[in-house]
C-alpha cells in the first residue's frame, strides 16, 4: 500500500508537523521567553530567571508526580491537600527539633502513604480515580485543619529549623535549593519512566489495562504505586514550601492540583493515558511559571493572569486534538 | 478521460437487457492519503438483486473503497453514479438518504440503548405532541427483527445481546432505512456457524427483494456459497470482477495474493512421545460448568463450539484471568490455581486473546514496546533497569522470524494490517518462551497470506514440543490443524474427536448441544460424535 518513493516528501512534511506538535510546549516556552524579554529588560536578568525557576519548582515537582498517575489514565485531585497536611507534618517535626535529614524523608513517606490509600481504593475498590481523589482532597483538607487547629504551624527557632529552612530558602553555588530539587526529581522520573520495567508498565496500564493484565502485569500494584509517587512528590513540595515560608499554612496548596494537571496537559500527556513524556511536564510547568512571571513584570493583575493561563491550557489541548486527526 | 467515462456508462446501461439493473457504478476512482495512493482507477458495478463479494488481502483497499461508497471519504478522481445519475457524496448522511447502508466491522451500536432504540436512532417515530412513540417504535422494530428471524425483545439493551444478534440489529437498521445497497464489512467474522447460516438466508431474501449487497469477507467458502459476483482488489487495483461461478477457491486466492499458495492447512502430526502437560479435572469457573480434559506437549488441541459456549471463558480461567471456583488444574505435574495472568505467565502458560484490539495489543504503542511487554523481566537488571540493547535484539529477531512487515519497530501498532498486528500479538506471547499457549481465534480478521504464516508458526511451536490449545470458530482451520478436537457447549465438553473421525457435521451437532439431547432421549445413533467418556481418556494418536 505504501509507495516509499512518491510519499517521501509528504512523509517528511508529516514528520515536520509531528515534530512541531510534539514539541509545542517547548516552542510555546521559547515564544513566551522571547516576548517577555522584548517587553521587559528585567526579564532576562539572572535574578529574575532564578526567581521564575524557584517559583516553578513547587508546581513542577507536583506535576511530575501527577504525570505518573495521568499516564495510567487516572487523575489525582488530592495533591494540593496532601501538600498542606504533609507540610504541617514537616513543620511540626522540625519544631520538635528533628533534623531535616529525618523529617524530610519522613514527610515524603507520609505523602506516599496518603497517596497509596487513594491508590488502594482506585485499584481494589474499582472506584473512579476522580471520585476517590476528590474524597481524599476533602478529607485531607479537613484533616489538615484538625491537625493545625486552623493556624499556621511554625518551624520554630532551632538549629534543625535553620537547616530545614535551607530546603526552601537556601542557595548552593548561587542557585536556590528548590531548583536543584526540581531537576533531581526530573532526572529520577525520566530514568524511571523510560529506562525501567516499572515505567514501561505505567505506560502499558494507561494504554490498555486489559492488555496489560493479560500480558502479565500486576495492574493493581502499578496503580497503587503511581498514586504513592504523586503523594510522595506532593509531600516533598509541601516540605519545600513550609521551609521557604518558615511555617506550614493550613490552606497551603489550594488549587495546586489544577496547576499540576495543567502543566501535564500543556506538556502533551494524554488524559486518556498511555501517552506522554516527563520532559513535557517540566516544560509545561515552566510555561505556566514564565507566563505568570511575565504578566507580573508587566503589572497585569493576577485576575487576568488566571484568564491567560486558561487560554494557554485551552490552546495546548486544541493543538493536541487537531494533531490526533 | 471524460469521454471514456461516458462510454463506460453507456455500456453499463445497454447491458440491462440481459443483466439486472445497475444500481451503482464506480468508474476510475482514485484515492490517496497524504500522497500514498490507496486506490488506483477502480471500477465497480453493483446490480440490483445481486450479492457482490469484495475480496482482497488486508490493506488492498477494500475498506477505503466501501467508505467512498458510503460517503465517509471523498475520492480524488473518477465518477460515482447512482441509478444512472452521477452523484457526489460529501457526508455519510447523503449516502444514507440515497438508500445506501454500511454495516461496519466494529458495529456501530449504543450498548446502553435497546435494540429498538438503536434501529431508529435519530429517526424515532413521534406522537402528536412530539414525544417518542414507543409503541410504534418497538412494534416496527419487532417486525423488522422478526423478518430477520430474531425472536429477541426489541426492548433488550444491545449490550446484553450476542455479537450475532447485534449484527442483526444493524441489518434491521439498514432495512428500516429501506436501503437498496447494503454493504457489510466482515459480517461473519464474529458469528458462529449457525448465525452465519441465518445471515446467509437473510442475504438470500434481501437479494430476492431486488436489493444489492456487498460482502467483504476473508472466508472464501462464503464468497462461493453466498455471492453471485466477486470483485478482487489487489494493491488498490481492481483486478477482477465477474461471476463467482467462473472461479474456484485456488483461482480466487491466486487473484487475491498474486501468487500460488501451497497447501492451505499444513498439518504435521503430533509427536508420539508427548507427555501430559495440562490436566483439567471438573473445572468450574464463570461460564465454565465442569470441564475435564488433558493436553500433551507437542499437541494442538482444538476447541470448537459456538460463540459464547464457554471456550474463551475456559481460556480465561486457565490463565488466571478469572477465578476458578471448583476442580483441579494440573500444569506440568503441579496443581495450580493462578491468581492472575502474570502468575500463569511466570509458570509458562500464556493466553493470546481473540480481541487483539482491546485485549491483545496497545494499539497506540510501538511494535517494540508491545512485543517485549510480557518478556520485559528477561531484559531487566537491578532496580528493573531495562537493557535496551537486549530488548531491541529480541524484538528484531521476532520481527524477522515471524516475517512481520514493518518499516520500524518504533512504528505504532495501529498502523499495521490485521495480519501483522496478530503476529505482533503472538510475538508478545511467545517472547517469554511459554510451554503452553492458548490461542483464541488466532486468524480472525487476518488475510489468507498471513493466515498461512500463522499456521506454519503453530506447527513450529508444536515441533518445539509446546502444547497449543487452539480455539477457533473456523471449522476447516480446526479440522486442518488440530490433533484432537474438543467441542464446548454450555460451558461443558459436548464432544471429543480424534483428527481421523472429526467432520464438520459431527462438530456442528456437538456444538449445538443436539447430541446430548439425542443421547438422553432415545436414538444415540450419532456414532461419529462420541461423548467424552472414560473411553476417551486415552489420546487417539
Amino acid at each position: 500500500m505504501s509507495t516509499p518513493s512518491s510519499s517521501a516528501s509528504s512523509a517528511r512534511r508529516i514528520d515536520m508537523m509531528r515534530l512541531l506538535v510534539d514539541n509545542k510546549a517547548l516552542i510555546a516556552l521559547a515564544l513566551l521567553i522571547a516576548v517577555s524579554a522584548g517587553l521587559s529588560d528585567n526579564f532576562l536578568s539572572t535574578d529574575n530567571l532564578l526567581n521564575v525557576l524557584r517559583q516553578t519548582s513547587i508546581n513542577a515537582i507536583i506535576a511530575m508526580g501527577v504525570t505518573f498517575v495521568i499516564l495510567t489514565a487516572g487523575i489525582d485531585l488530592s495533591v494540593g491537600a496532601v501538600l498542606a497536611l504533609t507540610g504541617a507534618f514537616a513543620a511540626s517535626m522540625t519544631a520538635a527539633g528533628l533534623s531535616p535529614w529525618l523529617s524530610v524523608p519522613g514527610t515524603i513517606v507520609a505523602g506516599a502513604a496518603l497517596g497509596a490509600i487513594s491508590g488502594l481504593f482506585v485499584a481494589f475498590g474499582r472506584i473512579q480515580a476522580f471520585i476517590v481523589t476528590l474524597v481524599a482532597m476533602t478529607v485531607l483538607r479537613g484533616a489538615t485543619l484538625v491537625y493545625t487547629d486552623g493556624r499556621p504551624v511554625s518551624i520554630g527557632v532551632s538549629e534543625a529549623a535553620d537547616s530545614f529552612w535551607n530546603l526552601g530558602g537556601g542557595y548552593w553555588l548561587g542557585v536556590p535549593i528548590p531548583i536543584y530539587m526540581m531537576f533531581f526529581v526530573y532526572v529520577l522520573c525520566w530514568g524511571v519512566l523510560h529506562h525501567t520495567r516499572f515505567g514501561r508498565h505505567v505506560y502499558a496500564v494507561g494504554g490498555g489495562e486489559k492488555v496489560a493484565r493479560l500480558s502479565g502485569i500486576n495492574v493493581n500494584r502499578i496503580k497503587i504505586s503511581v498514586y504513592a509517587i504523586a503523594g510522595a512528590f506532593a509531600a516533598l513540595a509541601g516540605a519545600i514550601l513550609a521551609a521557604r515560608l518558615g511555617s506550614a499554612q493550613p490552606n497551603a496548596g489550594t488549587g495546586y492540583e489544577l496547576d499540576a494537571i495543567a502543566a501535564v496537559v500543556i506538556g502533551g500527556t494524554s488524559l486518556m493515558g498511555g501517552r506522554g513524556r516527563i520532559f513535557g511536564t517540566l516544560i509545561g510547568a515552566l510555561v505556566i511559571g514564565v507566563l505568570n512571571n511575565a504578566l507580573n513584570i508587566m503589572g497585569v493583575s493576577s485576575y487576568y493572569q488566571m484568564i491567560a493561563k486558561g487560554a494557554v491550557i485551552l490552546l495546548a489541548v486544541l493543538i493536541d486534538s487537531r494533531a490526533q486527526k | 478521460m471524460s469521454a471514456l467515462l461516458t462510454s463506460n456508462g453507456q455500456a453499463a446501461v445497454s447491458d440491462v437487457s440481459e443483466e439486472p439493473r445497475v444500481l451503482m457504478a464506480l468508474r476510475g476512482i482514485d484515492k490517496g492519503f497524504s500522497g500514498v495512493s490507496v486506490l488506483k482507477s477502480v471500477d465497480l458495478t453493483l446490480r440490483a438483486g445481486r450479492v457482490h463479494a469484495l475480496a482482497g488481502e488486508n490493506g488492498a483497499g477494500k475498506s477505503t473503497l466501501m467508505k467512498i461508497l458510503s460517503g465517509v471519504y471523498r475520492y480524488d478522481a473518477g465518477t460515482l453514479s447512482l441509478r444512472g445519475e452521477e452523484v457526489v457524496f460529501t457526508t455519510p448522511r447523503q449516502a444514507m438518504d440515497s438508500r445506501i447502508a454500511i454495516i461496519h466491522q466494529e458495529l456501530n451500536l449504543v450498548p446502553g440503548l435497546s435494540a429498538g432504540e438503536n434501529i431508529f436512532l435519530g429517526r424515532e417515530p413521534r406522537t402528536k405532541i412530539g414525544t417518542v412513540d414507543w409503541k410504534r417504535l418497538h412494534g416496527d422494530a419487532s417486525r423488522l427483527l422478526a423478518r430477520l428471524r430474531q425472536s429477541l425483545d426489541s426492548r433488550t439493551a444491545v449490550g446484553e445481546l450476542s455479537i450475532g444478534q447485534q449484527q442483526m440489529v444493524e441489518i434491521a437498521r439498514a432495512l428500516s432505512l429501506d436501503a437498496e445497497i447494503i454493504i457489510m464489512d466482515e459480517p461473519t467474522d464474529a458469528l458462529t456457524d449457525i448465525e452465519t447460516g441465518i445471515l446467509a438466508e437473510v442475504v438470500t431474501e434481501l437479494r430476492a427483494e431486488g436489493r444489492s449487497l456487498v460482502l467483504i469477507t476473508h472466508r472464501l467458502n462464503e464468497i462461493f456459497s453466498m455471492c453471485d459476483e466477486v470483485a478482487v482488489l489487489r494493491d488498490g487495483q481492481m483486478i477482477h470482477q465477474g461471476p463467482t461461478a467462473d472461479l474456484d477457491e485456488d483461482g480466487l486466492i491466486r487473484l487475491m495474493v498474486g501468487r500460488e499458495l501451497a497447501e492451505r492447512y499444513p498439518f504435521i502430526p503430533a509427536s508420539l512421545e508427548g507427555e501430559v502437560m495440562l490436566e483439567v479435572n471438573d473445572l468450574t469457573a464463570p461460564g465454565v460448568n465442569g470441564i475435564s480434559f488433558s493436553a500433551h506437549s507437542g499437541e494442538v488441541l482444538g476447541f470448537g463450539g459456538l460463540m459464547g459456549a464457554g471456550r474463551t471463558e475456559l481460556a480465561r480461567a486457565l490463565c488466571g484471568d478469572t477465578r476458578i471456583s471448583g476442580g483441579d488444574v494440573i500444569f506440568k505435574g503441579q496443581r495450580q490455581q493462578f491468581s492472575s495472568p502474570g502468575a500463569a505467565l511466570a509458570a509458562g502458560l500464556v493466553y493470546v486473546p481473540e480481541d487483539r484490539k482491546q485485549a491483545g495489543l496497545i494499539l497506540s504503542h510501538s511494535v517494540a514496546n508491545n512485543m517485549s511487554l510480557s518478556a520485559l523481566p528477561n531484559f531487566c537488571g537491578a532496580f528493573g533497569r531495562i537493557r535496551h540493547g537486549e530488548e531491541a535484539a529480541a524484538v528484531d529477531q521476532f520481527v524477522k522470524s515471524m516475517q512481520i512487515k514493518i518499516s520500524d519497530t518504533a512504528q505504532p501498532v495501529d498502523t499495521l494490517s490485521g495480519g501483522n498486528q496478530q503476529k505482533v500479538s503472538l510475538a508478545k506471547a511467545l517472547m517469554p518462551a511459554p510451554e503452553l499457549v492458548i490461542l483464541d481465534e488466532p486468524t480472525r480478521g487476518v488475510d489468507v497470506g498471513a493466515k498461512r504464516e500463522i499456521y506454519l508458526l503453530i506447527n513450529e511451536l508444536k515441533r518445539q514440543g509446546k502444547c497449543i490449545l487452539l480455539i477457533s470458530s473456523e471449522m476447516p482451520e480446526l479440522l486442518g490443524l488440530a490433533d484432537r478436537i474438543l467441542v464446548v457447549a454450555d460451558g461443558r465438553i459436548s464432544g471429543e474427536f480424534s483428527r481421523e473421525n472429526a467432520t464438520q457435521e459431527a462438530i456442528m451437532t456437538a456444538a449445538s448441544g443436539l447430541e446430548s439431547d439425542l443421547s438422553t432421549s432415545a436414538a444415540a445413533s450419532n456414532s461419529t460424535a462420541s461423548p467424552l467418556s472414560s473411553s476417551c481418556n486415552e489420546m487417539p494418536i
